[in-house]
């Protein structure tokens, strides 16, 4: 998979920008980390949100598992199929398993993502 | 930490490993889901080698097990096993444990890894007046659970014993590879299996595990960690010591009022217990759904009629029967099937009932 126009967190979230908006999943290795998910608590549609805060659940098998949203903004918009299929996350966790869109208010929070590469090595370290 | 004789295996299959209680042991390997399921559909292996072997010896043996022991001892023969609980002088547990009649001077007990201290100080000291030796062989011995469907066939690979032969809850002596082995037909997994009991050095218990997960390919068998185990026994409403079962709820209120046998005589626990059964219990536990999204957890707050009565005791999202599921104690007059309560997730009311175990239970 092509990742060049996706970036990520520490917390492996990642971002995909759509002008001044914001998409975000988790990746690939959080997925995987998890493992069979079962259940998501989506953010509220309106809400807004500050870098770093949890704003989602995801409940696997395993454990419930806190995301944080890595960049501040109003959430715009939310993956409302993941209510029926939350298994998109481990199946698609770049396309269909995408969990919100936020209106991103600080693009200087940006600067803090790494890109894929980097990424690859950070996970390395882990 | 301390490692089994198979340590160096999980390494080499992919093992996650974890600490269990000072242990240095796989929590899964493929996945827990996976591994659960393979274990419903034809199977898996454990290295269980963390568990506490016990032996009981000498001419009284027979009534100091009965002594400490709530079920019925003298019902075994040789070769037959039980599960019973180790109660304390309030009839609550110090453990469950299995027993395994040798001979009628021999006795194994077969106890959780994390009260293998505690309960050989118990032991010890409360079989003392029978004049038995009390032997702690943990050490000794690897034991790995093969578990599923398929465990018969993948273990008559392995053994010239007449494994196939062998009923549930009996066990045989015989040879697993060139190892002399215990070869017990039992598990925790609420599927047909075996563990087997072995003395053998690091290289040859790992070696035989590898060939194990090699030979169980074919046959759908995979390595299963930790956590499937953890899922799959709550799944067949098997208790588990510290979750919910423990030194302060009786063997009654835990529901398992089929290993309480009060006429066989006396034993650590009875006057109590006989007073419970006489007067009632006023909590029990129970095993339950969520009827709205969410997954139970372990520690959750329970509340009962909008007050807070208890915690759950064990929760999951079962993997094969794909529902939230746990277990919990609740006052007797709401434990009935459909009974509805509220478990508090992320301080949320998520709606509960009360419905029939085990969860999931194999069909042959």
């Amino acid at each position: 998979m092509d990742l060049k126009n996706y970036k990520f967190s520490k917390d492996h979230e990642w971002v995909k920008l759509e002008d001044d908006m914001a998409v975000i999943g988790v990746s690939d290795y959080a997925q995987k980390e998890m493992g069979d998910v079962v259940y998501i608590e989506l953010p509220e549609t309106g809400s807004s949100f500050s870098e770093g805060d949890t704003c989602s659940n995801i409940e696997s098998v395993k454990a419930v598992n806190d995301i944080f949203t890595p960049l501040s903004g109003e959430v715009v918009e939310v993956n409302t199929s993941l209510e029926d299929t939350p298994e998109n996350i481990n199946t698609d966790p770049y396309g269909s398993g995408w969990i919100f869109k936020i209106k991103i208010s600080d693009s200087a929070e940006l600067t803090d993502l790494l890109d894929a590469d980097q990424y690859e090595e950070y996970l390395k370290g882990i | 930490m301390k490692k089994t004789t198979i340590n160096s295996a999980h390494y080499h299959l992919g093992g996650k490993m974890i600490d269990f209680f000072g242990w240095d042991l796989p929590v899964q390997y493929s996945g827990l889901s996976e591994e659960h399921n393979a274990v419903r559909t034809n199977g898996g292996i454990f290295d269980v080698s963390h568990m506490g072997e016990i032996f009981i010896k000498g001419d009284s043996a027979l009534d100091a097990v009965q002594y400490i022991t709530s079920n019925n001892i003298s019902k075994l023969k040789p070769g037959k096993i039980l599960y019973t609980a180790l109660p304390n002088e309030k009839g609550c547990f110090i453990d469950d444990m299995l027993v395994y009649m040798i001979t009628d001077k021999e006795y194994l007990l077969v106890v959780n890894a994390a009260n293998l201290e505690k309960d050989f100080k118990w032991i010890s000291s409360k079989v003392e007046r029978f004049g038995v030796s009390t032997e702690n062989r943990s050490d000794e011995y690897t034991q790995i659970a093969i578990q599923g469907p398929n465990a018969e066939k993948l273990l008559t690979q392995f053994t010239n014993d007449k494994i196939t032969e062998l009923k549930y809850y009996y066990f045989l002596m015989g040879k697993v590879g060139n190892i002399d082995a215990i070869i017990s037909r039992t598990g925790y997994t609420g599927e047909d299996g075996f563990e087997i009991y072995f003395k053998s050095d690091e290289k040859t218990a790992s070696d035989l595990f590898i060939d194990l997960a090699e030979k169980g390919k074919d046959l759908g068998i995979i390595p299963a960690g930790l956590g499937a185990r953890d899922t799959l026994r709550l799944e067949s409403k098997m208790a588990l010591y510290g979750n919910d079962i423990d030194d302060s709820h009786t063997i009654l209120e835990a529901d398992l009022g089929w290993i309480l046998k009060l006429k066989k005589g006396d034993f650590i626990g009875r006057e109590p217990l006989l007073k419970q059964k006489e007067e009632g219990i006023s909590r029990k536990l129970v095993g339950f759904e969520l009827t709205e999204k969410g997954v139970p957890r372990h520690g959750y707050k329970v509340f009962v009629d909008g007050k807070h009565y208890s915690e759950v005791t064990s929760g999951t999202f079962a993997p094969f029967i794909r529902k939230p599921i746990g277990l919990v104690y609740l006052p007797l007059e709401h434990s009935e099937i459909g009974s509805k309560f509220h478990v508090e997730i992320r301080g949320k009311q998520v709606e509960a009932k009360v419905v029939e175990t085990p969860f999931y239970k194999r069909s042959s």
